[in-house]
């Protein structure tokens, strides 16, 4: 029941607030506040308890509820969750807070309308990071794009409109490709067994011949990679962070990119194990060349923003080479670099966007010798900037590490070419830093340090990349045992089609 | 003679008869406009009351013109209800208007009882007739308000198009007549695949020449020229009826046609309507992208759906009715919104048509913005609406026959949908949110018709099970 009240807290506190700031603004982020800090609250709560996470054989989740919706066509209201989604959750709890927090000041027009938005785009996330029947799943899959396009197109900077239509078209054709996978699958399934299903652990064990897995496989593929986002289906990406407020830009980086990641390692490699081997090496690939790319893009950018959304490609493309890799070692870089990647990216935006409120402009070249007059804030932005560029003793480090230890066993080449993104990844990180913050105060900038808010969300998130980078240990017992079922279906798969083969 | 069977059977016709004779008769007496809404509303109420009773009876073979089955009375029931929320709309909005009020729902009335014809019709005397008096119904609601110059347009257009194509109708059935000897399509299916080889010459120019006249009816391209202008000169409540009731009605024909014949395994029939299909969808959704006026927008996308529709037609496997008659529920009631939405903006002599009449709607009047924008995304068909699961039957039917070119045509064009109903959407948002400035609902009762479509839409969306039991029941005979 509890996976329920997630989802449940936060459409009805969405509610709540809309109709709250119909009387006061400030009533509304403070339930707004309210929500999202009570499911943290009470996945974390989880969490602890269930800590360490020990999932039996025969157990699949460590909770769940699953009730009947349309039985006859095989549609359960089936949320499960276990230790990759718990950590998921957790994360965007945390991220709501963050977000919330980062536009109280921020956003001053349609307040309610925007909570609204906001909270039901965190419960669409929650739902996609829950759902175990295909069908739940794609529900809300498109159902956290609407509240997003709003945020977006309503409360967004200069050419919000545009980006927004990209977005929403982006997402929208690939997931009705997804759509046709998924029905694809479910109606391979039915005939191969004669009982019509969307549940996720019934479906795993569906055999089909190479070419047909392919295609299904890509249908699945394609959906995640654009969220993800994988070059050359990226290009909605920097639009969309350029353009959206600050909330939007924090779950859009921490949250909503990751559920492409989920996606792949959830759906994509135990679904289809065969056809993903055969497809890796175009994968992993492309995974390389995104590295390469974004962290080069984001080293030419002049635009505050656009420099962190490119950075957020760069680090995607880690992610992506790691689910296809597909061992120990890049599984669990994968998992710590979603998480940091989520923190790290999501603080450079909650400062970016502090500094857009203080000096109204996202461009490096009116910024300059910052560090003279805001030197705590300035402070702050090394710190995050040096985790995003993966400086050791932060979580992002310790991820991009195991995936290239994991990359290794498998191929140097992709080793190497992920390597130089690390190279590059420095070159931005300092140019950041050195661009806005250092040298001299040539714009004469008075401004105001870090405000209590802003101190209240950047501690949390400096104290998590620490623990990460020092201690990750816990985030990957967590994972462990997900990881190993993951891998155990898929490989179970494999062999079965290797055998069939022969 | 009819038994007494039969009679129970076609009560609801008979009811949906009955209440116009009414109207007339009391307009002769009394005229009120009030009064006759109600009597309007309590002889549909009846009628839908009455598709129990028939239930009881059916099926049921009456005379040899009309069969009433499950799937006929399903129909039946969606032709009713639509029938309904368009009269409940229509009232406040001819109140705005200085033109006799009470023929209108005679004239409604009518239509939806040719409507009905077409649903339980399964011999070519009784398609023509339910054709007719539905078309002849509606030359006149297209032009209801006939001090305006566009409403006479879209009078004229359609009884010139309509009648046009009626004789193409006439001429095809004339053909197949010929050929096969016979008008009911129950003795038709065993002939046509024994003279198949023989009259071929007659046969095919006989189906080219009825499909043309179904198309004109469901506004497929290439015969949709007509739908923008009369959209758009008509009475939005009377748009919502042609876009609903009339293409229903002959959608439930077509259906049953193409079932009792099994045209389905008749390739050249398959290969025309796969190619309508495609130029309905991408043309719809295509032109649509070039209009600035709501009426129009909405106008195209219709076109592009009854598109979507006939994916999950020529798919026709085990899903097919099933997947039809439940997308056109969705659509009925997402498009009479869309249109509700649209009377109910309506003021004195302006239609609320162009696009800059949306522009910051949301700030203004909320409630109505968020039902435009719920229509909008059932359109698109997002989740929680019904048009999301909608799409999903038609994507699960086509797929269950492995029609994957028509399926990626359909993905790719209501990806240029959403583009337009997005631009509608964002104007709904658009604007900086000045002070609320509250107006209080001109049309009471078309706003709570309004509410009862949005939360129709939203219960479907969420929990459409129900409805999908009814279907599964509902195979024509």
């Amino acid at each position: 029941m509890i996976l329920v009240w997630f989802i449940a807290i936060l459409l009805v506190g969405g509610v709540a607030c809309w109709v709250a700031a119909r009387w006061s603004a400030s009533a509304c982020r403070w339930i707004a506040l309210a929500a999202t800090a009570a499911d943290f609250a009470l996945s974390m709560v989880l969490w602890i308890r269930n800590y360490p996470v020990n999932l039996l054989q025969q157990q699949d989740w460590l909770r769940q509820v699953n009730w009947n919706w349309f039985p006859e066509a095989g549609i359960h209201f089936h949320l499960a969750l276990d230790g990759l989604s718990l950590l998921l959750v957790v994360l965007t709890f945390f991220l709501g807070i963050v977000s919330v927090l980062a536009s109280w000041t921020e956003i001053r027009e349609g307040v309610g309308f925007f909570h609204l938005n906001l909270l039901w785009v965190l419960a669409g996330i929650t739902g996609v990071f829950l759902a175990v029947d295909l069908f739940l799943f794609y529900f809300a899959w498109e159902l956290m794009l609407i509240p997003m396009y709003f945020l977006i197109a309503i409360w967004g900077h200069e050419r919000r409109v545009y980006a927004a239509v990209k977005f929403f078209l982006f997402t929208q054709l690939s997931g009705l490709l997804m759509l046709i996978a998924i029905l694809a699958l479910y109606i391979i399934h039915h005939s191969a067994t004669g009982v019509y299903t969307f549940e996720y652990s019934e479906l795993i064990g569906t055999s089909m011949p190479l070419h047909v897995a392919i295609w299904v496989m890509l249908g699945f593929f394609i959906a995640f990679a654009v969220k993800l986002p994988m070059v050359p289906v990226h290009t909605w990406l920097p639009d969309a962070h350029t353009e959206a407020p600050t909330a939007g830009s924090v779950i859009l980086a921490g949250l909503l990119l990751k559920t492409g990641a989920y996606g792949l390692l959830r759906f994509v490699l135990p679904l289809f194990p065969a056809a993903a081997h055969w497809f890796s090496p175009i994968a992993a690939a492309l995974a390389a060349i995104g590295i390469i790319y974004g962290a080069v893009l984001a080293f030419a950018q002049t635009n505050l923003k656009r420099l962190v959304a490119y950075t957020s490609v760069s680090h995607l493309g880690f992610v992506l080479l790691a689910i296809f890799v597909w061992n120990k070692l890049a599984l669990e870089g994968a998992l710590i670099t979603i998480i940091a990647h989520g923190i790290s990216t999501g603080a450079l935006f909650v400062l970016v966007g502090g500094l857009q409120e203080r000096i109204h402009t996202r461009e490096m070249d009116r910024m300059g010798g910052l560090w003279q007059t805001i030197p705590r804030f300035s402070g702050a932005a090394m710190f995050f900037a040096m985790a995003s560029i993966g400086l050791p003793g932060l979580g992002d480090f310790v991820g991009e590490f195991l995936i290239l230890l994991g990359t290794y066993k498998v191929s140097v080449g992709l080793t190497v070419a992920a390597s130089i993104g690390v190279l590059a990844s420095t070159l931005y990180g300092l140019k950041f830093i050195q661009r806005a913050f250092h040298g001299s105060n040539v714009h004469h900038w008075e401004l105001h340090d870090l405000f209590a808010r802003e101190v209240v969300i950047l501690a949390p998130m400096i104290a998590i990349l620490l623990w990460l980078g020092l201690f990750p240990q816990p985030v990957l017992n967590t994972f462990a045992p997900t990881m190993e079922k993951l891998q155990q279906h898929a490989s179970q798969q494999y062999q079965a089609y290797e055998r069939g083969q022969q | 003679m009819i038994s007494g069977a039969g009679l129970i059977a076609i009560l609801p016709l008979l009811l949906l008869a009955g209440t116009p004779i009414l109207l007339m008769l009391m307009i002769t007496v009394r005229r009120s406009h009030g009064l006759t809404l109600g009597l309007t509303l309590l002889g549909l109420a009846a009628s839908f009351a009455s598709l129990w009773v028939a239930a009881a009876a059916a099926p049921q073979r009456v005379t040899p013109l009309l069969v009433v089955d499950q799937y006929a009375l399903v129909y039946f029931g969606m032709i009713i209800a639509a029938t309904a929320a368009v009269a409940g709309l229509a009232y406040g909005y001819l109140e705005q208007h200085a033109v006799e009020k009470e023929e209108f729902y005679i004239l409604l009335l009518t239509a939806a009882l040719g409507a009905a014809v077409l649903a339980a019709s399964s011999h070519f005397v009784s398609f023509f007739l339910g054709l007719e008096i539905l078309s002849i119904s509606l030359y006149a609601l297209n032009a209801y308000l006939y001090p305006r110059k566009t409403a006479l347009e879209a009078g004229i257009k359609y009884l010139v198009l309509a009648a046009a194509s009626a004789a193409f109708l006439l001429f095809g059935m004339a053909l197949i007549y010929a050929a096969v000897g016979t008008m009911d399509f129950g003795h038709m299916a065993g002939l046509m695949m024994e003279t198949a080889g023989g009259s071929r010459t007659l046969l095919l120019p006989g189906l080219a020449m009825i499909i043309t006249g179904i198309g004109f009816k469901l506004a497929l391209v290439p015969f949709h020229m007509w739908t923008p202008d009369v959209y758009q000169g008509a009475p939005p409540p009377v748009a919502a009826f042609i876009a609903t009731v009339s293409k229903g009605g002959m959608f439930a024909l077509l259906l049953r046609y193409f079932y009792r014949l099994e045209l389905h395994n008749y390739a050249p029939v398959v290969v025309v309507f796969t190619i309508i299909a495609i130029a309905s969808m991408l043309g719809g959704n295509l032109l649509a992208l070039l209009q600035s006026n709501v009426k129009r927008i909405l106008a195209y996308s219709s076109i592009a759906h009854m598109g979507y529709v006939l994916v999950a037609f020529i798919a026709s496997g085990e899903l097919a009715v099933e997947a039809v008659t439940f997308y056109l529920v969705a659509y009925f009631v997402t498009i009479i919104g869309a249109f509700g939405v649209v009377t109910v903006l309506a003021n004195g002599n302006e239609d609320a048509e162009s696009l800059e009449s949306y522009r910051g709607l949301f700030w203004r009047r909320p409630a109505l913005a968020g039902i435009m924008t719920a229509m909008l995304l059932s359109l698109t068909g997002i989740p929680v609406t019904a048009g999301f699961i909608g799409k999903f039957y038609v994507v699960e039917a086509g797929a269950s026959s492995s029609a994957w070119a028509l399926l990626i045509i359909l993905v790719v064009s209501s990806v240029i949908g959403a583009f337009y109903y997005l631009r509608v959407i964002f104007a709904l948002y658009a604007g900086a949110p000045e002070k609320p400035a509250e107006v209080a609902p001109r049309m009471a009762f078309g706003a709570s018709v309004l509410v009862v479509l949005t939360l129709l839409l939203i219960w479907l969306g969420v929990y459409p099970a129900p409805l999908l039991h009814v279907l599964r029941a509902a195979l024509p005979g």
